[in-house]
């Protein structure tokens, strides 16, 4: 008797253990989620695709669409490429280690709004770059004009990199700080170059941080907007940013939430991308 | 034993203290009896919630207003945005815990609430000495047959021109009652002999009112309409106009949210702005500027008029207080510290004295002389839109994108744009406000 009690209480001991992330899963993501379609497919007259077509009609969506796409293609590569060199050059233990680990990662305790504001400082037509070139006799160039996409883009992107590069590097050294150095170690005896061994030995054991990295980044990378905000008001839109400017601005709840389901989707397309692809590979090795 | 362990004790304590006291007010925020409204008037006194005056300077000399003219009651001014504006007064009323007493804000604000207000027919009975326009007590009816707002203020939109601009104006120009195309062949002159860089500017930046631009002024100077002649021809000869302009407007003007700084600054010589957002301009020096009334099209003068009125919320406490404080902001005196002070122009017969600041008696002089034009076309902000009001806004603000930044064939973006106005149009089914005429459902033709 007590036996059976008892197997037949395990599931159900499982399940109330599970319950909590259940209860949490449903109220906050699920819930939103159903009732987020809901507004954006739901009109005072039932079903619409009106906010959806809204949506697509406005001028400003597939540009949004078109500069989140850009910014992520541009901006992922970069900062990895950085994070994994900043990680490596940690990981020679250079003198004062510690304060260079301190002021690269200070960009992570700024809001995106300030660092936004922080750049604009720089690149607005009378700030401190054109102060610079003007001394130096370069004359100045409207770094932030509508007029000038390239250098608009340029802006957003070093501002970005400056702000969220750190996240990926602290995620590369603490991967890194999870390899031993005997492989490392055995490789140089080997005679393996230094290329050879970032290459063939600490790659591939930092491709687990470097997919959390990847797939942290490129959500956040698909939310970036007050960044751009800052620096080019509605110049450069992003999905985000069109986002908010429904919602508060425009006071339209349904069309903003049709834009956010966008963003929601690509962030899932990407997320299920990147553990695939990671996925795939060690066999292919 | 013990006294060693005294200084321990206290640091302890001591640390709770400040724990608690630092907790404390965050708890006491958490509680009951939260304000929604912001600034509170504390018991007896009066909140006066308003999307107006916004810069932080013009809220703190309206607030110095209402402590040194207003007696009898404290009033606690609260500013806020048109959003907040809009969804605080509608939530505190639908749930009946109002907690704002006065509301003030501009009339297409107010129009949508036009049920949320009570009817101030008594207070506007007891006003007559006030002297108020007759057109402005119509439009505070907002559409019913009672008062639903008491006029507070208005404004309007004017060119500033800085003199050194005038030696560029055309012959046989005069400045004070400019054309739209003696306007485009100044800016184009001014622009050639100014080292090829432009002295117009608009305010085409996220928070400038650019569109007022086309609602009030270039629209229904060509086409005598704001929404029925949306996509008429003459709207296609304004905006290709618009294109021409811009070709000789400071490209900057997209970063611009007000034209006082840079023309404060000198990037523009020439700009288009709300009054309250131009006076800082001349300031220092009036004397070096002037301001003029906006240009006049094909068919008329076309301005708008910026009315701002104070209602009361059904169910606001101390209504008593509340009516009374409402009569106290219609007093000459009151009315006049308002235009010296914020630029917003008196709604009441308040004589304007002859002292007033220099900036604000050239912007007073720009905003009478439009509105006494002979061939003036009066136009209104959207009124009835509610919440869509931002959406109508950035459609013309979007055809302003798609014609003059993007390039797009005009009549191809007021098509497309006037479906999309129409969308909107069609659900609020709403009369239309002046320009176009009134009767039947607003939309583009």
């Amino acid at each position: 008797m007590p036996a059976r009690v008892r197997r037949r209480g395990r599931p159900s001991a499982a399940l109330l253990l599970i319950l909590p992330s259940i209860v949490f899963m449903a109220a906050l993501f699920v819930w939103p989620l159903v009732s987020g379609i809901a507004q954006a497919f739901s009109g005072p007259d039932g079903p619409t695709t009106a906010y959806v077509r809204r949506m697509a009609d406005d001028p400003y969506f597939w540009d949004a669409t078109r500069n989140t796409a850009l910014l992520i293609v541009v901006l992922i590569p970069l900062q990895f490429a950085l994070a994994v060199v900043m990680a490596l050059l940690m990981r020679e233990r250079p003198r004062l280690a510690g304060l260079h680990f301190y002021i690269w990662v200070v960009p992570l305790a700024i809001s995106d709004l300030a660092a936004g504001l922080v750049w604009l400082s720089i690149f607005t037509d009378r700030g401190y770059l054109n102060s610079v070139l003007d001394q130096l006799g370069l004359g100045t160039y409207s770094w932030l004009s509508f007029e000038h996409p390239g250098t608009m883009f340029l802006a957003v992107v070093i501002a970005e990199l400056w702000r969220a590069t750190s996240l990926v590097f602290v995620i590369v050294v603490a991967g890194l700080q999870g390899v031993p150095r005997d492989y490392d170690e055995a490789a140089e005896v080997f005679g393996a170059t230094y290329w050879q061994r970032v290459r063939h030995v600490i790659l591939p054991q930092l491709r687990p941080s470097l997919q959390v990295a990847l797939i942290l980044r490129t959500i956040l990378a698909l939310e970036a907007f007050a960044v751009a905000q800052a620096l080019t008001g509605r110049n450069f839109p992003l999905l985000v940013g069109e986002t908010y400017q429904w919602y508060y601005t425009l006071q339209n709840p349904n069309v903003a939430t049709a834009i956010a389901l966008v963003v929601l989707t690509l962030s899932i397309v990407a997320a299920v991308g990147y553990l695939r692809l990671m996925r795939r590979h060690p066999e292919a090795r | 034993m013990t006294h060693r362990f005294e200084p321990r004790m206290t640091r302890r304590s001591l640390l709770a203290l400040g724990a608690g006291a630092a907790a404390a007010p965050l708890l006491g925020a958490c509680g009951g009896g939260v304000s929604t409204s912001g600034a509170d008037a504390g018991k007896g006194g009066v909140t006066l919630m308003s999307n107006q005056f916004s810069p932080v300077e013009e809220k703190q000399r309206f607030e110095k207003i209402l402590k040194d003219r207003v007696t009898g009651e404290k009033v606690a001014f609260n500013q806020v945005e048109t959003g907040i504006f809009a969804a605080t007064l509608q939530t505190q009323v639908d749930a009946g815990k109002v907690q704002v007493s006065v509301v003030g804000a501009l009339h297409g604000d107010l129009a949508q609430h036009a049920a949320r207000l009570i009817d101030l027919d008594d207070v506007l009975g007891g006003l007559t000495d006030r002297g108020f326009a007759p057109e402005l007590t119509a439009l505070a009816k907002l559409g019913g047959s009672t008062t639903k707002y008491i006029p507070w203020m208005q404004a309007s939109y004017v060119l500033a021109v800085n003199k050194k601009a005038l030696e560029w104006l055309p012959s046989g120009a005069d400045v004070q009652k400019l054309t739209y195309d003696q306007l485009l062949a100044w800016t184009t002159a001014g622009r050639q002999a100014n080292g090829n860089k432009p002295i117009f500017g608009i305010p085409a930046g996220v928070k400038g009112l650019y569109h007022r631009f086309f609602q009030g002024f270039l629209l229904p100077s060509f086409t005598g309409g704001q929404i029925t002649t949306f996509r008429s021809p003459e709207a296609v000869t304004a905006w290709t106009y618009m294109k021409q302009l811009w070709a000789q407007t400071a490209r900057a003007s997209t970063t611009y949210d007000n034209l006082q700084e840079p023309l404060q600054r000198g990037e523009v010589l020439i700009g288009f702005d709300h009054v309250a957002r131009l006076v800082g301009a001349p300031a220092d020096k009036p004397d070096d500027w002037l301001m003029v009334p906006a240009p006049s099209g094909p068919k008329g003068l076309g301005y708008m008029l910026v009315l701002a009125g104070l209602g009361i919320p059904e169910g606001a406490p101390e209504l008593d207080k509340a009516k009374d404080v409402i009569k106290q902001l219609t007093t000459p005196q009151v009315q006049l510290d308002v235009l010296r002070q914020n630029a917003f122009f008196p709604v009441t017969n308040a004589q304007v004295p002859t002292d007033l600041p220099g900036a604000v008696a050239l912007a007073e002089g720009a905003v009478r002389a439009q509105r006494e034009a002979p061939h003036a076309i009066l136009s209104l902000p959207p009124v009835g839109l509610g919440a869509r009001d931002g959406e109508v806004g950035q459609i013309f603000k979007n055809c302003f994108k798609e014609i003059c930044l993007d390039g797009k064939p005009v009549r191809q973006v007021l098509d497309a744009q006037a479906g999309e106005l129409n969308k909107i149009m069609d659900e609020l089914t709403i009369p239309c406000w002046q320009p176009d005429p009134a009767g039947a459902n607003c939309r583009a033709a």
